[in-house]
């Protein structure tokens, strides 16, 4: 016999017999109905989950969008951390909403020093278009953010995650089983990626169930501490019943012209992959296509994104194979995902990392996407309103808009007064070379490097533009607008999802009549 | 074209309500593929704003551009001083038509007629330029349907505007019963003039399968169309409207087979045995005629 070769096998350094290794857990005699009762990694107060998590200055802590307008758990946790005194934190959220205006105080008192985030909206996005911050907040697309997580490019000290049910060892989900629970939000994708990866994580809950909490979007092992709180958000404010469709005949419009180009533009096939935006004439597209599924027998193989229950009734129907699920939109779409074993939810990365070894984005046909501005180059703008203030996200669209093999832009010529076809968008967010159709209720426009496109369009007897004559025809209606008037302080940096800079936005200045 | 702003025989299926009052809706009002747009100066506009509406109704005549549309303006009552003003500034603005409100006799016709070839002598564009139409909302109105499609040769049309109307009768509105004379009157009225015969508004918008419930029976009965309130109620009138793919099959043979009667010089044409007669004939081409004009997306570059 020879001598045994160890070193081939890493790890493994010795042999020897003394019994199991001193650092292993001990083992642990209770019944299992008393360590519930001990109450796993259950902490008292925010508070305390802060100081166990070793925050500290300048360390920076992640929070999810999931609970949208209704969302308590940013301003309760940056509240707590004001309190203990921590100051210079960057806040990275996967989207920050109108409802977190009290981070304008952090700002200015110092506790917060930078942000990432996908948008912003309502005071705290004007007030940091009026140039608020000293360093620009940094825009990601959900994909990017992803895929900066992952690679260590946003590191996250600190997670703090807010779920509608959790156990006390951390298994987490978007949803309760408890009945009658009211601050459900579906799927908890965005959070999934924070929960993987962040150094440490901090669930908070209204809703402590019994062990274990599965199926569930976050596993224990990647919790540090739980957090009981008597409420984790406005139920109102974290989705709607159910998103119903348009009743706006222009959206109608808009939406059953979308249909038609998705039935011309060779993409719509049996077993064929969609994605819809969240906005009126998209969400609306859906029913035409539905109509259009059933009179030609054509189904769908996966639904991904944000889900409405339009996507979720059509799965039910068996006119969707697979739902994948990001972030869901209503109730109904939330309740599917309990229920229906062939709609689950994947993470952010899952979602649309660039960057990993696969992701559902990449398997698209088409995606319908909604736009603020389109320019006359295809570059859409979905942040910076036409008065040049932040006022919206990116979302996914630059990563659905890339990974899309027919990427269509929906939305009127003109919103009022303003223009949507511009010469020059604002802010760039997603790149006209990853835009191949602009739908809108005065005609289609296709990009030229989709020729084959346009000519199926045509062959199709729809009405097809140059982009540069939609874009005149909106002047004419509406007049040509002024330049809108910025300083030359950078107030945001917009990233690609490839996380290199695309665009920037700058501080505001007051508007000059006489400039 | 000629020198008349108006054509009297086209496709009216669709008229589409825009409230005079609203910027956005006289913007877009074109998109919505209706064969014609009325713009609205009475009913839908308080009498505080009947100013604003008139303007906006103005420029957008003179501004805007609505491709191959028939821009149709419904004026206020002339006996309340407002119908003046208003002819005075839809004319200069080269209005297609007027729609005169509440018409009761073939005078109200006529009295309009004499404004409306005053102002085009003012402003030294052929007498005779500006169509007419009458919309017949009362009892009396009804039974001078006949009169009034007679009373002038501008007129383009009738048509019913069954609110007032059926208040007059002392009903309400249901299930159609309630409509079937005024409707056979107009109908007879404007046939005999050689006019559009033009049905009423049908006001819930969310009640799809009522609107269409009364869509059939002026279709039945052979009005041209219908006034719209909603862009949404457009497209399933056009639908209904629209010819089946049996009954276009069957009246393109049938011209197929006057064409080749022609050509063979023979008088007698026959299909499948049965002789084709001339109203036949004229309503094979009608349908022919009516399926080429309506398509889906009608964006014309305007």
């Amino acid at each position: 016999m020879s001598e045994l070769n160890l070193s081939a096998i890493h790890g493994i350094d010795e042999i020897n017999f003394h019994g199991e290794f001193a650092g292993s857990r001990a083992k642990n005699h209770e019944t299992f109905q008393n360590r519930m009762n001990t109450n796993g990694k259950v902490v008292a107060s925010i508070e305390e989950a802060i100081k166990a998590s070793g925050l500290k200055d300048g360390m920076t802590v992640s929070f999810h969008h999931h609970f949208r307008n209704g969302d308590y758990i940013v301003n309760m946790v940056m509240d707590a951390i004001a309190k203990l005194g921590i100051k210079d934190i960057v806040v990275a959220a996967s989207s920050l909403q109108a409802i977190h205006s009290p981070l304008i105080e952090h700002i200015k008192n110092g506790v917060v020093k930078r942000i990432e985030t996908s948008g912003l909206r309502g005071k705290l996005a004007e007030e940091v278009s009026h140039g608020l911050m000293d360093t620009p907040v940094v825009f990601r697309s959900h994909g990017g953010r992803a895929a900066a997580i992952a690679a260590g490019e946003l590191h996250i000290d600190v997670a703090f995650l807010g779920a509608p049910s959790c156990d006390a060892y951390g298994n987490a989900n978007g949803f309760s089983r408890v009945e009658g629970h009211t601050t459900n939000c579906g799927s908890l994708g965005y959070a999934m990626v924070d929960a993987q990866y962040a150094d440490k994580v901090v669930i908070l809950t209204d809703c402590l169930v019994d062990y274990p909490n599965t199926p569930c979007a976050i596993p224990e092992n990647n919790v540090d501490y739980v957090v009981k709180v008597d409420s984790i958000g406005d139920p109102k404010g974290i989705m709607s019943g159910a998103t119903r469709y348009s009743k706006d005949p222009k959206e109608l419009l808009i939406a059953q012209m979308t249909a038609e180009v998705v039935q011309a533009s060779g993409y719509f096939y049996d077993g064929f992959s969609m994605q819809m935006g969240s906005g009126g004439a998209s969400l609306a597209a859906c029913r035409y296509i539905r109509e259009k599924m059933i009179e030609q027998n054509i189904k769908c193989s996966y639904a991904l994104g944000g889900i409405t229950g339009q996507i979720t009734s059509m799965l039910e129907e068996g006119l969707i194979g697979k739902v994948l699920d990001v972030q869901s939109f209503d109730l109904i779409a939330a309740e599917s995902l309990k229920n229906n074993f062939y709609h689950q939810q994947i993470s952010g990365e899952d979602y649309a990392s660039y960057a990993n070894k696969g992701a559902a984005t990449h398997q698209l046909d088409f995606v319908i996407l909604s736009a603020l501005e389109v320019d006359t180059d295809f570059n859409v703008n979905v942040v910076t309103g036409s008065d040049g203030i932040v006022m919206g996200a990116i979302g996914g669209h630059p990563d659905a808009a890339a990974g899309a093999s027919l990427t269509i832009i929906v939305g009127p010529l003109c919103r009022g007064r303003i223009p949507t076809i511009v010469e020059k968008v604002t802010t760039v967010t997603t790149p006209g070379s990853v835009v191949d159709v602009v739908v809108t209720e005065q005609g289609i426009a296709v990009n030229p490097a989709r020729p084959e496109i346009r000519e199926r369009l045509v062959a199709a007897g729809l009405p097809v533009f140059d982009i540069k004559q939609l874009q005149e025809r909106a002047y004419r209606i509406v007049g040509t607008p002024e330049p809108i008037q910025f300083k030359d302080k950078v107030i945001g940096l917009v990233m690609y999802r490839d996380n290199t800079v695309i665009d920037v936005v700058r501080e505001i200045d007051e508007y000059d009549y006489n400039a | 074209m000629s020198e008349k702003r108006f054509v009297k025989d086209r496709l009216r299926r669709s008229m589409m309500f825009v409230p005079g009052n609203n910027p956005g809706m006289i913007r877009d009002a074109y998109i919505y593929g209706s064969d014609s747009i009325m713009f609205d100066l009475e009913d839908s506009v308080s009498i505080g704003e009947k100013d604003t509406a008139r303007f906006l109704v103005y420029n957008a005549l003179m501004d805007l551009k609505y491709g191959s549309k028939e821009l149709v303006v419904r004026i206020n009552d002339l006996s309340s001083g407002l119908g003046i003003k208003d002819l005075e500034a839809i004319i200069r603005a080269g209005v297609h038509v007027v729609r005169l409100p509440k018409t009761e006799t073939a005078q109200d016709v006529i009295d309009c007629e004499r404004e409306i070839e005053r102002i085009e002598k003012e402003i030294g564009i052929p007498v005779g330029s500006t169509g007419m139409m009458a919309a017949i909302e009362s009892a009396a109105g009804v039974l001078n349907a006949y009169e009034i499609a007679h009373a002038s040769d501008r007129l383009i049309g009738i048509a019913l505007g069954a609110e007032d109307y059926v208040t007059d009768l002392k009903t309400t509105r249901s299930d159609g019963s309630e409509l079937f004379f005024a409707r056979s009157m107009i109908l007879q009225a404007a046939r005999t003039a050689g006019i559009a015969a033009l049905d009423t508004v049908y006001s819930d918008v969310n009640n799809e399968e009522g609107f269409l419930a009364e869509v059939d029976i002026i279709k039945k009965l052979g009005f041209d169309g219908k006034s719209v309130i909603n862009p949404r109620q457009i497209e399933p009138l056009h639908k209904a409207f629209m010819p089946s793919e049996k009954d276009l099959a069957k009246a393109r043979a049938t011209v197929e087979a006057i064409e080749e009667a022609k050509a063979r010089g023979s008088g007698v044409v026959a299909l499948n045995g049965k002789m084709i007669d001339k109203p036949v004939e004229i309503r094979a081409r009608r349908m022919l005629a009516l399926a080429e004009l309506a398509s889906n997306f009608t964006v014309e570059e305007v």
